[in-house]
């Protein structure tokens, strides 16, 4: 190695740049990513808050670090919010306290992180909405799928430990609550709330216990998890609407450097932008007029952070329904509510794309997003998912509802508690009907072009008006309809005349697929196409006048 | 200079001066109408009891005694009276399930009548007096850790108000008057338990009228309190404001690069 004279083989553009690269070797790599192209679609970008915000969580939240003090030992406080002046409460709300009052900046970071985390909840839910309703699950970024649901399942409960942490009334009314849930666990939850919470319930230990878990194991896990998550991203490649020159193998949309490092780089810090106005100029969690938690103490209106309030919801419209089976009782009124519903809820999200890969039987890769209305089922499915969530959101609030609009709460409760029955499923007849309306429009479109608006008069007195072709940037997004047969059922029957066992099993998914792809309008045929081109450049035909 | 001729205080001084004078004068016109409240004559009485039967005996019955629409009122006192007339809660806009507060039908004589009338029924609480509702040396303190242990379940713990079971509801108490949170303490209006003197001493309701005072000051530290209503506003803000500014950046960034 000594013999070999030291020569300076490569052009480098810079000597901090080259002397780097020369003992890292990553020009190449780096220059592979550098040039990586990304597609351009503003919905694209809700997943980019979600991220940003993340990092604005990370960041604040390691500002309150230096002074929040994650301790239930009781202290008196003597800060500069003259109400609680004397009071006796936990060290962690008088450090919160504290933060508010007497630490510069602090009120404001104490915002900017909740805030930033309203808006993580809320930018991963419709990214989640955005992915789904698109078909951006489907083959090959089902795992990445999971990943995302993993991610907003701790999302929420990170949020949850955050809003615990001060201490606050508000806080221990939501710790009390989740303690319940805790004890509703059938056999097990008694024990398992005694061992969280270190006995009796509040104890001693909970804080710090949650204050590792808040600003430790989540934050770790869901880093971890975001970096697999824009990894995959990256590895999979972004997916892209149909469009002019789109297929399904290639990417149309602008490189990683310079445009969306300049995009991207200008997005974050109009999310942080946006963020800190909010936080500068709207209050949130006004800790200090809640006093120190208390078990003797409540306040009316108490509701957990938005991402929280459809549970809170699912409890409240809840009948009270206990059992007792040999003196262990099972509280049905918050098993139901708390772990079943919940249980349901994200399980059947995560194992969304195989639901429908099952119904489909489509093994092909889809790099080629679907517009919602080209599948209807699934649009309808997720409409009705939200709406049944929206309900368990309003029952949350059926007490700012009743205040807001001088109405009984007690109705309010009885209305959602038919409401979360009828109103998804009328939610997803409406929007399968509406998706099918625009399937046909569109198919209509592509064979008849649109409504031009002029009106002709032919030599025989009669009236038409003239339709011309969409562009063919139009064309190409109408073209990209891609449509699934639903399955054909198997024989039941084979050819030697035996009964075939796998026609029983197989006739759940026959009806499965159907219920999803059979009232799909199907796209015009390429001859169908053809025929409808003639027509327009023969002038128009009869039945093209009397379809209208 | 020709503008600083007159002392900075002169105007202060002119002003005191003039205040003075009319306070000065304004008592000694109407001395003998200021301790009114507090004897009740025979024919305030009289007074009283004839705007009773005109305007809630309907209900409440000729002698007051109550009927199927209305409770008995002997032995309600005087400050059940001021405070559901003087509220504007009675007379009843209609049979409701919660008498609404809006501005006072009588004059305030006419309330004091009629409370004087009531009272002469039966022994009940008092109109309170000013020394009851004189929070000079309340403690704010104390008054937050009692109003959060008394008030906040239904009040909500900014005094905004809730709601309560079958369409009734704790009223905002952002606009309530010292006077009014006493006698609702010691009268228990509507859904209200009775917070007696025994319950809650009167230094300690004095307390608690600091603390609302306190919070009717609405300081917000933190910028726009959104209605003080709790995470639910906030919630709805997020998404109506937050994201939607950010969509329309972010569909702005999109469109730029066709």
């Amino acid at each position: 190695m000594s013999t070999v004279t030291p020569t300076n083989n490569t052009v480098a553009p810079g000597g901090a740049a080259s002397w780097v690269d020369d003992r890292l070797h990553a020009s190449g790599g780096l220059s592979k990513l550098l040039k990586k192209v990304f597609p351009d679609h503003w919905s694209f970008m809700l997943g980019e808050v979600a991220l940003y915000s993340f990092i604005i969580l990370l960041l604040s939240g390691t500002y309150l670090t230096l002074w929040f003090k994650p301790s239930m030992t009781e202290v008196i406080y003597n800060g500069s919010y003259m109400p609680l002046k004397g009071i006796k409460m936990s060290e962690a709300y008088a450090s919160t306290l504290n933060i508010s009052f007497d630490v510069r900046a602090g009120l404001l970071m104490r915002q900017i992180h909740h805030w930033a985390a309203l808006f993580f909840l809320a930018a991963m839910s419709v990214h989640l909405m955005r992915v789904f309703f698109t078909g951006a699950f489907r083959k090959p970024r089902e795992m990445n799928w999971v990943i995302g649901t993993v991610l907003l399942t701790l999302g929420i409960l990170e949020g949850f430990a955050g809003y615990s942490l001060p201490d606050d009334l508000l806080s221990g009314t939501g710790l009390r609550i989740a303690e319940g849930i805790m004890q509703a666990i059938p056999l097990v939850g008694t024990y398992l709330a005694m061992f969280l919470f270190g006995g009796e319930f509040p104890g001693n230990d909970f804080i710090s216990r949650l204050y590792s878990v808040h600003i430790l194991l989540i934050p770790g896990i869901l880093l971890a998890l975001v970096t697999v998550h824009l990894i995959m991203v990256f590895y999979q490649k972004h997916t892209q609407f149909p469009g002019a020159g789109r297929t399904e193998s290639n990417v149309v949309g602008f490189r990683l450097y310079p445009i969306y490092m300049a995009k991207a780089g200008g997005f974050f810090f109009i999310v942080f932008g946006v963020t800190t106005l909010i936080s500068a100029l709207v209050a949130i969690n006004p800790i200090w007029l809640y006093g120190p938690y208390t078990p003797s103490q409540v306040t009316a209106g108490s509701q957990p952070d938005w991402y929280m309030g459809w549970l809170d919801g699912a409890v409240r419209i809840m009948p009270n329904l206990e059992t007792n089976i040999l003196g262990h009782t099972i509280s049905w009124n918050l098993l139901v509510p708390a772990l079943v519903i919940p249980g349901i809820m994200f399980t059947s999200l995560g194992l969304y794309p195989w639901i429908e890969a099952f119904a489909s039987g489509d093994k092909r890769e889809h790099n080629l997003l679907d517009r919602p209305r080209n599948a209807p089922t699934r649009t309808a499915l997720g409409v009705m998912a939200i709406s049944f969530y929206l309900m368990l959101w309003f029952s949350g609030d059926n007490d700012i509802i009743a205040t807001a609009f001088h109405l009984s709460i007690n109705q309010i409760t009885q209305t959602l508690r038919i409401a979360i029955f009828v109103v998804p499923p009328i939610a997803y007849k409406v929007t399968k009907h509406f998706c099918l309306g625009l399937q046909r429009k569109d198919r209509e479109l592509l064979l008849h072009g649109y409504e031009s608006g002029e009106v002709l008069r032919l030599p025989h007195g009669e009236f038409i008006e003239i339709h011309k072709p969409v562009s063919l940037e139009e064309k190409a997004v109408l073209m990209g309809k891609a449509d699934i047969a639903p399955l054909p059922a198997a024989p039941a029957i084979d050819a030697n005349g035996v009964e075939n066992p796998a026609a029983r099993k197989e006739k759940a998914r026959t009806r499965l697929s159907a219920w999803f792809y059979a009232d799909n309008v199907a796209a015009p045929s390429a001859q169908e196409l053809a025929e409808a081109e003639s027509h327009a450049v023969h002038g128009s035909s009869h039945e093209e006048i009397s379809a209208h | 200079m020709a503008l600083s001729r007159r002392h900075p205080a002169a105007l202060f001084a002119v002003l005191f001066v003039a205040l003075g004078t009319t306070g000065a004068a304004y008592a000694a016109v109407s001395t003998d109408t200021a301790p009114k409240a507090s004897v009740a004559s025979a024919t305030q009485v009289d007074q009283g009891k004839q705007l009773f039967l005109e305007g809630c005996s309907s209900c409440h019955g000729v002698a007051a005694q109550g009927s199927s629409n209305g409770p008995s009122l002997i032995g309600v006192g005087a400050a059940a009276v001021d405070f559901q007339v003087g509220s504007g809660r009675m007379p009843l806009a209609g049979p409701n399930i919660q008498a609404v507060d809006k501005p006072p039908v009588y004059s305030e004589e006419e309330i004091a009548a009629m409370a004087a009338y009531v009272a002469s029924l039966g022994a009940g609480p008092a109109i309170p007096s000013d020394e009851a509702v004189d929070t000079t040396n309340a403690d704010v303190v104390l008054g937050g850790e009692l109003f959060r242990t008394n008030c906040s379940q239904c009040h909500n713990v900014a005094g905004r108000g809730g709601a309560l079971s079958n369409g009734r509801w704790a009223p905002n108490l952002m606009s309530s008057e010292p006077k009014e949170v006493v006698e609702a303490m010691i009268t228990g209006p509507q859904n209200m338990p009775v917070f007696s003197d025994k319950t809650i001493t009167p230094q300690e309701k004095k307390d608690i009228i600091r603390y609302i005072q306190e919070l009717q000051k609405s300081n917000n530290p933190g910028g726009a309190d959104l209605g003080r209503f709790g995470p639910v506003t906030e919630g709805v803000f997020i998404f109506l404001v937050g994201l939607g500014i950010l969509i329309v950046i972010s569909v702005w960034i999109g469109a730029k690069a066709r």
